[in-house]
């Protein structure tokens, strides 16, 4: 927990060859596709397709969606990276690996899986409906699910780490000097995994707005309804290739402003 | 571990030469040898895999590939530049998109025809028996999108009816709709007849009249930056012949 203000200042480290050269062609691989989507994008009609109500209303969706499940993640993602990195019992490396299985998991299968569990022949879905009379599959609810399911693990990852490689001295002062346990978690754990908990919901805020394999699964696709931006671009892609270009780049600088302006806020501009 | 990969690379050398060879070779010459691959709708997947297979079976030393998909995306995937030999659309319109795109290699040839079903659960729970049940308030329907063949032919069958569907999903494809007809997600949806008998016990399908119905047409084209066109031909003309037979038991109709 160095701040910076202390730290000697250094000469600027040399690049050898090899590392300047590999990371362009990295960087050059993220590039070229970025630019092949730029070059081919209809610029006259774009301002059309941006201002249609299919549009404006996946747009909608898409970010409502995207927060939302976000916001699920934090407050079910956060005590379960707590329990994986402060709580041994028996079991949590297996819990732990079927917990992250959705990172590795085709999402189309995940939301199989979640139609099994949720939808009305479920495991669970029935008795939901039956007794609650909530229907998932083919609702908003079931969109922000799936992609829920397939980003939290991006957030437990993030935070578990943070949490493991913390120093539990402060934590232990704190408790020393009479702090309780909430007051601990509150006041001194969380405030100092900040960095890990913020890159945490970037990355799933990320994954759950480019989600596509679970959404159209679990919650199919209709305007408005269940069809994000990228279940829109992927059908427009099928008709019309330049309304599908121009969708996929309103993803793109919605997301990057995101990326950019939350960066600068959460981690200090750098 | 050397040796393998030098006999490995030498048999690839060698089938790329016959392969070169088979392209010079007249069309219907008993030299047919190497890959070719196939773009097929969806909805053909089941009676071209079969019939792959005896292609294969009857031409030892060929292989025919396939990779299905909807109509309109493998379209869009080969304009993009996807290698392939032989293109399948599960109506005319995608086909004219590649002859207006100029990568065809001949006029296609429509093979099969497909007609609509109404496809329900197992024991047809909601008592469906014609389009009009499927206005029904309350009933989940689901329907292709709108870009996909299967969507516009639905839509055009649901306007013979006079019905007015709002269905719950616009699936991607029409194994889609089938996929959530059979999980019990829908309590129905509308997709070719041959995608009901391919699914089994599963599924059930109630008949639309044909005075309702619309008749998909299949057209089958070789693509113009096919590589063994002589293979190509052979694929094709097979599934004119004895393909028809095949496509038979999966419920397509010959033109």
């Amino acid at each position: 927990m160095a701040s910076p203000a202390r730290r000697q200042p250094r000469a600027r480290p040399s690049a050898p060859p090899p590392i300047v050269i590999l990371a362009g062609a990295g960087a050059a691989f993220f590039i070229i596709p970025l630019i092949g989507l730029l070059l081919r994008t209809p610029w006259t009609s774009a301002w059309q397709e941006l201002g249609s109500p299919e549009v404006l209303a996946a747009l909608r969706l898409s970010l409502l969606a995207s927060f939302s499940a976000t916001a699920i993640a934090l407050v079910l993602g956060v005590p379960l990276a707590w329990t994986f990195a402060r709580l041994t019992f028996p079991g949590r490396s297996v819990l732990r690996a079927l917990t992250v299985l959705p990172m590795v998991l085709p999402p189309v299968v995940g939301g199989v899986a979640l139609l099994l569990a949720f939808g009305r022949r479920g495991l669970i879905g029935g008795w939901l409906a039956t007794a609650f009379g909530i229907h998932l599959p083919f609702t908003t609810a079931g969109a922000i699910m799936a992609e829920t399911f397939v980003a939290m693990p991006f957030l437990v990852i993030t935070v578990e780490a943070g949490l493991r490689s913390m120093d539990t001295r402060f934590e232990d002062a704190a408790r020393t000097l009479g702090a309780g346990r909430w007051t601990v978690l509150w006041r001194v754990t969380l405030p100092l995994v900040r960095p890990s908990l913020m890159a945490g919901a970037v990355l799933c805020w990320a994954r759950a707005l480019g989600e596509f394999g679970a959404t159209i699964t679990f919650a199919g696709n209709f305007p408005g309804r269940t069809q994000t931006m990228p279940l829109a671009v992927y059908l427009a892609l099928e008709t019309n290739p330049d309304a599908a270009i121009v969708l996929s780049l309103v993803l793109l600088v919605v997301s990057l402003a995101v990326l950019i302006g939350l960066r600068d806020r959460w981690f200090g501009a750098s | 571990m050397r040796a393998r990969l030098a006999a490995a690379l030498g048999l690839m050398a060698v089938t790329a030469l016959s392969g070169a060879c088979g392209t010079s070779a007249p069309a219907g010459s008993p030299a047919l040898s190497g890959t070719i691959t196939v773009f097929a709708a969806s909805s053909l997947n089941e009676g071209y895999t079969a019939m792959g297979k005896e292609f294969q079976k009857s031409h030892p030393g060929t292989m025919v590939t396939f990779t299905f998909g909807g109509s309109s995306m493998l379209v869009s995937q080969i304009q993009q530049g996807a290698i392939g030999d032989v293109f399948a659309s599960a109506d005319q319109p995608n086909m004219q998109k590649l002859i207006d795109a100029r990568l065809t290699a001949e006029s296609p040839i429509v093979f099969a025809r497909n007609n609509l079903e109404i496809v329900v659960g197992k024991g047809n729970p909601q008592h469906i028996t014609n389009l009009s049940d499927l206005g029904r308030s309350g009933l989940v329907v689901v329907l292709c999108a709108p870009a996909v063949p299967c969507g516009r032919y639905a839509a055009q069958a649901l306007q013979k009816a006079g019905v007015t569907v709002r269905p719950a999903s616009q699936e991607a494809d029409v194994k889609a709709v089938l996929s959530k007809v059979a999980l019990g997600e829908a309590d129905a949806g509308i997709v070719y007849i041959t995608d009901v008998k391919a699914a089994g016990t599963a599924v059930e399908g109630v008949a639309i009249p044909p005075a309702l119905n619309v008749v998909a047409e299949y057209p089958i084209v070789i693509l113009k930056d096919s590589q063994n066109r002589a293979l190509a031909r052979a694929f094709i003309s097979y599934i004119l012949t004895d393909g028809r037979r095949i496509l038979a038991g999966y419920g397509f109709t010959s033109p």
